[in-house]
């Protein structure tokens, strides 16, 4: 599998006059699971929607594979034909799964590769069927997303995304919407992602998979990057007190 | 019993136009208001402008006004227009801004998530209207969609004044020729609620069709 890396630097990001991203260095290796953790409202998800310019970040680069998403020059968007070419390389999951409820799971996975990869139907579906099969979905390629659990659903769009053959894959707090029993099935197929050597950006809450699967963990903060380290240092030696802090409440409000 | 054999023939054949009349207008008008709504939804903001007064324009004017403008004023400016062509454009353009307003709304309620993961992917925007937006955006709006297409069959009784011979326009030449105001009127009555009653009946089973997919079923 090809990996790509992803270079962000000095990214700003305003929304009006809030400043959502403050000159955000972060450098994503190739081949690794990179966690983006932090208290809700601190970016994470703001960050990673710049990687493939879901949001328009106004000043400083991202680079992926060190081309420039999203512009062709400082302040010069990129075409829409370009934006897209660059997209191909990089699949998403969301929070909300945000399947297309009147396909069914096969017609979800198919769709990018008949209309954007331009595949004929046949094979578009075959190609689609592997993927659901990776998730564990082979017996549920016929259902509408309403007649899959929340679990199912978001491994339909781990295979909708993975079946598109990206080289970088972004995923933006993937369980949180789910019932705590599925969050499980989600974050395993999301493991075997990663022991294939996909490179991962994961915004997530749960500081249990970012513990042991991610090779590097970002911390944010009021749209700072405070720390970059080895979930390691994040977790267990934390340098910056803000840290400290964000996992002192999350051990608190997870202890029973 | 001599009523119904003098003017039986008249008032089935009025009733035929009426529906085709409904039938021409609602297609037409909802095309127009569809293509009205894709505009305002992606047209640069000097054209929007435009498209927005003009809807001000028409829903803010009667029927009968409208029809009138269209039918006497068009020979002025060279619309020279039988009777029943024109009743058509009329409803056509009647329609329209109401069909569009449906169309705008039934856009809002497909959820941005949806356009978001098909962008995401690299889909085109043109792709996205046709695989996402369109089909996701009629469901939404098909109940309001039926709703006015309902309202639309009662108004097609305003093109008798501009001599479409449709059914209120048989209506009242029976009235007028017979005194029988109670007896045409029911005619009347009963033709529209038929009418009414089977497009209210296929819009149901249609929205049951199309949304047996989308509604979670535990």
């Amino acid at each position: 599998m090809q990996a790509s890396s992803v270079e962000i630097s000095k990214v700003n990001k305003f929304y009006g006059p809030f400043h959502a991203l403050k000159d955000v260095d972060l450098s994503i290796p190739p081949g690794k699971v990179t966690c983006l953790i932090g208290p809700s409202g601190s970016g994470k998800s703001t960050l990673l929607r710049c990687i493939n310019f879901l949001e328009e970040y106004d000043s400083g680069e991202v680079r992926i594979d060190g081309k420039l998403m999203g512009y062709d020059a400082p302040g010069r968007k990129m075409s829409g034909k370009k934006l897209r070419q660059m997209r191909r390389g990089v699949g998403m999951v969301f929070q909300q799964f945000n399947l297309w409820p009147h396909m069914t799971a096969l017609q979800n996975v198919a769709e990018g590769l008949i209309r954007v990869r331009g595949l004929p139907k046949s094979e578009a579906e075959a190609r689609a069927t592997d993927a659901l099969r990776k998730v564990g979905l082979a017996d549920k390629t016929g259902n509408h997303p309403a007649r899959l659990s929340g679990g199912q659903q978001q491994r339909v769009a781990i295979a909708r995304a993975i079946a598109m053959e990206p080289q970088l894959m972004l995923f933006d707090e993937p369980t949180s919407a789910l019932d705590p029993e599925l969050v499980g099935e989600v974050l395993n197929v999301m493991k075997t992602l990663a022991s294939e050597g996909m490179t991962m950006v994961v915004v997530t809450h749960e500081m249990g998979f970012a513990a042991h699967v991610a090779d590097q963990v970002a911390f944010m903060e009021k749209g700072e990057l405070v720390a970059v380290d080895s979930p390691q240092g994040i977790f267990h030696a934390p340098k910056d007190e803000r840290i400290w802090n964000f996992l002192r409440t999350y051990r608190e409000r997870n202890a029973f | 019993m001599d009523l119904v054999s003098q003017y039986g023939p008249a008032l089935l054949r009025g009733f035929g136009i009426t529906v085709i009349c409904w039938i021409l207008g609602t297609i037409f008008g909802m095309a127009l208001g569809l293509v009205i709504a894709l505009i305002q939804r992606y047209a640069p903001r000097p054209v929007r402008w435009l498209i927005q007064i003009y809807i001000e324009v028409i829903r803010g004017t009667p029927f009968l006004v409208q029809l009138f403008v269209l039918y006497y004023g068009g020979p002025l400016i060279g619309l020279r227009l039988d009777a029943l062509p024109a009743g058509l454009l009329g409803l056509t353009i009647y329609g329209s801004p109401y069909f569009a307003e449906i169309f705008r709304s039934g856009f809002r309620a497909v959820a941005h998530g949806q356009i978001e993961a098909a962008r995401a992917i690299g889909m085109t925007e043109p792709t996205i209207i046709r695989r996402i937006l369109l089909p996701l955006g009629l469901v939404s709006a098909l109940p309001a969609l039926v709703n006015f297409s309902i309202i639309l069959t009662k108004e097609t009784v305003i093109l008798s004044i501009i001599t479409v011979p449709e059914l209120m326009y048989q209506v009242s030449r029976m009235s007028a020729e017979t005194f029988r105001y109670v007896e045409a009127n029911l005619v009347l009555a009963l033709f529209f609620w038929a009418l009414v009653e089977t497009i209210s009946r296929l819009g149901r089973r249609l929205e049951a069709r199309i949304t047996q997919h989308l509604i979670e079923r535990t």
